[in-house]
């Protein structure tokens, strides 16, 4: 219990120190990871499943009343998702052999390095704050909904029952209170001490230290200091981590880096395509044009030819009938001498 | 006095495709209403988990992908130079203008504030996102058709000296359009390339923007045969002598290019399998449903326009060509719906309200009523004979 209490106040002054420091000096910091930046870390070996979290986060986020009250245990007979009314749940997980107690997790946003939710937002509305936390901005959201499809961990939910002024609605990590120097109402409501708020890198050190003392009680591995590339809150468990619905296959790769190389041939197509069109355009059209000239020439000569042809015909003709008419003045001459000689003779018999 | 009655019959406005689309449009004044007033919580099945459900993978990304006739036709004929095609480019951009406006219309019920799509372009640009580069291809493209569509409704109205203008610009729109279907055709794909974790390993991979555009290819061109098949039968009276006698060059054209890209899609197809080495897949049930896909709507398809093109069997290429936009159809909501989310319990898994189909059919009967007064009205499947050969 002191051991906790110290931490509060670690944390409480971690925080205000660092909020002091970080106002001013915002740029100094560097992306990717911003190394100052803080985190929480969840320890679900501690996590009792009691949702005081669950209560301080409705309260401080002024979200609407739950169904049933945050001291109902029967809510966690069933699996829940964050959702447009609920910023932060936690999950009871029976053990594999039901010998040792439930395993509870608590799920909000991650607030990865490199959200996979701001990098598909078309206006931009997530930000990823120096501070650590990523937050949204609905006064230019539109509504598309592909930040909840982009979120590897299943996190932003939509107003969907808002007609006409839909949210996204997801963890801010408490953003507005750690600007004023207050923990995050989960952590600060947390009476087990399982949620640890700090840097992030103190936050590893812990996580850490804690490995290594207690080897039977955790999993050598810190949840959320590499996965998608690292994000701002961590876990370390006993229980495998597929079984606490926290997925090992998601890889380390931001999320940004999965879009990166079809946006960066946007470029390359509107640089390329239109040369090799016009290109092509260009090849057909004078295609097109020799054939139509070669055609043209064609007819042309089509045309000579059968003027040609013409002539000579009408040569001919002219000929045979010059020829013929030749023939018929032969024949008229022929007659004519014929006829005369027929006459000299007749006047010579007479 | 039979045909008197047969005309006026004919002329009555009360003719059973009427009467439906009729019913049809009120009712989606009635869903609208519900949208706008209740939120999108009442008239669909979205939830967190599927936040993009019918209307994204029917309207939008099967809509775009069938609207690709446009820009296909107009590269064939302009481009490529095919002038015997030239008959089929007014029907197919017309079918391209009025897919892209459909598509945007049905965004107007899905996003949840439908006055900001503009927002991306004016107030807060997010140029990290495909998702940007969709919306400004998509808007700029459908600029592109609307200029390209003009003649018609210039022509109809006379209007010589604009439509002389829009005349002059067919090529430079025609290269415009490819550039931006092109981007926006694979960025459709692209957009699911930011969730490995939640798409189906034989659906998703990094090939998806090329799945995507060689994929509309085949859409486009299988779109203007099935569609030409359609229009011949409704509208045949109005095709003029020149649209008739191309009607079947077009259809074997189309579908000897439709075999080849089919078949070079289902290569890429495998290449893209083989990247990821996902073969031991094939055999789970996803594996199987994906095998439907790729065998019977890509081979089969590719099989039978071959067969149809050397016979000149433009029964076979026809069917083909339905084959083939079903199989769209199909790869769509495959990789929006059916293989999306494929870790999740089936009680958490999404299937379309009959709210969301009836606000789509509400969209499409539009666009068909559109479609059907504007190739009844003005020059689409006839030459306009003020305009005869000033191409
Ligand atoms: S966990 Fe999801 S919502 Fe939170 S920052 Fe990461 S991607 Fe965004
Ligand atoms: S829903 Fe809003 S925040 Fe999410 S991606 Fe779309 S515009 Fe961005
Ligand atoms: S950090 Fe704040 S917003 Fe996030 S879960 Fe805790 S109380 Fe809720």
């Amino acid at each position: 219990m002191s051991n906790s209490r110290r931490n509060f106040f670690k944390q409480v002054a971690a925080i205000g120190a660092g909020v002091a420091i970080t106002k001013p000096a915002k740029a100094t910091e560097e992306f990717p990871g911003y190394p100052d930046s803080y985190g929480i870390l969840h320890d679900t070996s501690l996590c009792v499943g009691c949702r005081s979290c669950e209560a301080a986060c409705n309260e401080v986020n002024q979200l609407p009343p739950p169904e049933k009250p945050f001291d109902d245990k029967s809510v966690l007979d069933k699996k829940r998702r964050t959702d447009d009314k609920a910023y932060t749940v936690v999950n009871r997980y029976k053990d594999r052999d039901g010998e040792k107690k439930p395993v509870y997790r608590k799920i909000q946003c991650n607030h990865c390095f490199e959200p996979a939710c701001a990098s598909a937002c078309f206006v931009g509305a997530f930000t990823k704050t120096p501070l650590g936390p990523v937050i949204y901005d609905p006064s230019i959201c539109v509504g598309c909904r592909y930040c909840i499809v982009a979120c590897p961990f299943n996190v932003p939910a939509f107003e969907y029952d808002e007609p006409l002024h839909p949210r996204v609605m997801k963890c801010t990590m408490c953003y507005p209170r750690l600007l004023e120097g207050k923990l995050p109402g989960c952590v600060k409501a947390c009476p087990v001490g399982a949620l640890t708020f700090g840097k992030r890198k103190d936050l590893l050190s812990i996580a850490r230290e804690r490995i290594r003392k207690h080897p039977d009680r955790y999993i050598d591995h810190i949840y959320g200091e590499h996965e998608m590339g690292g994000t701002n809150w961590l876990y370390i468990t006993g229980t495998p981590f597929e079984e606490v619905d926290l997925r090992m296959d998601l890889g380390v790769t931001p999320a940004p880096e999965f879009t990166y190389s079809a946006l960066s041939a946007v470029p390359m197509v509107v640089g390329l395509w239109p040369v090799l069109l016009t290109g092509v355009y260009a090849i057909n059209k004078r295609n097109q044009k020799m054939a139509k000239k070669e055609e043209e020439e064609a007819v042309l000569a089509a045309i000579d030819k059968t003027r040609k042809e013409e002539q000579a015909k009408t040569e001919t003709a002219l000929e045979r009938a010059k020829k013929e008419q030749q023939k018929a003045i032969d024949i008229a001459v022929k007659k004519a001498l014929e006829e005369t000689s027929r006459s000299k003779d007749k006047e010579e018999n007479e | 006095m039979t045909t008197l009655t047969n005309r006026i019959e004919h002329k009555s406005i009360f003719t059973i495709q009427n009467i439906i689309s009729g019913i049809i449009l009120l009712v989606g004044l009635v869903l609208t209403f519900l949208r706008f007033t209740r939120g999108l919580g009442t008239v669909s099945n979205l939830s967190n988990n599927q936040p993009w459900g019918f209307w994204i993978g029917f309207d939008l990304l099967t809509g775009v992908a069938l609207a690709a006739g446009g820009y296909v036709t107009g590269a064939a004929v302009y481009i490529f130079g095919n002038e015997k095609y030239h008959s089929a480019v007014r029907p197919a951009v017309l079918t391209g203008f009025l897919g892209y406006a459909m598509v945007v219309f049905a965004l107007l019920y899905d996003v949840g504030r439908p006055w900001r799509l503009p927002y991306p372009f004016f107030v807060s640009q997010g140029v990290t996102s495909v998702m940007f580069e969709v919306g400004a291809c998509v808007a700029l493209y459908l600029t592109v058709l609307f200029l390209e569509i003009s003649p018609v409704g210039l022509e109809w109205l006379g209007l010589k000296k604009t439509r002389n203008l829009a005349v002059k610009l067919t090529v430079l729109l025609t290269i415009l359009g490819v550039i931006l279907s092109t981007l926006h055709q694979s960025s459709l794909g692209a957009l699911f390339l930011i969730a490995p974790s939640k798409l189906h390993p034989l659906w998703y991979s990094n090939y998806l923007p090329v799945f995507f555009f060689i994929s509309s290819i085949t859409a486009g061109l299988s779109m203007v045969i099935f569609e030409g098949s359609l229009s011949q039968r409704a509208y045949g009276e109005k095709m003029d002598a020149k649209h008739l006698k191309e009607k079947d060059d077009v259809a074997l054209g189309f579908g000897k290019a439709a075999a080849i890209v089919l078949f070079g899609y289902f290569a890429i197809k495998v290449v893209g399998i083989a990247a990821g080495n996902h073969w031991n897949l094939l055999f789970t049930p996803y594996g199987l449903w994906f095998q439907v896909e790729m065998i019977g709507f890509v081979m089969l398809p590719c099989f039978l326009y071959s067969i149809g093109v050397r016979d000149k069997n433009l029964k076979l290429i026809k069917f083909a060509a339905g084959l083939t936009v079903f199989g769209i159809v199909l790869n769509r909501l495959n990789i929006s719906l059916i293989a999306f989310n494929y870790r999740l319990p089936l009680s958490e898994r999404y299937f379309p309200h009959w709210m969301e189909i009836g606000i789509s059919v509400f969209i499409v009967t539009i666009g068909i009523s559109v479609y059907r007064f504007i190739v009844t009205k003005m020059p689409v499947f006839y030459e306009h004979p003020e305009f005869e050969d000033l191409h």
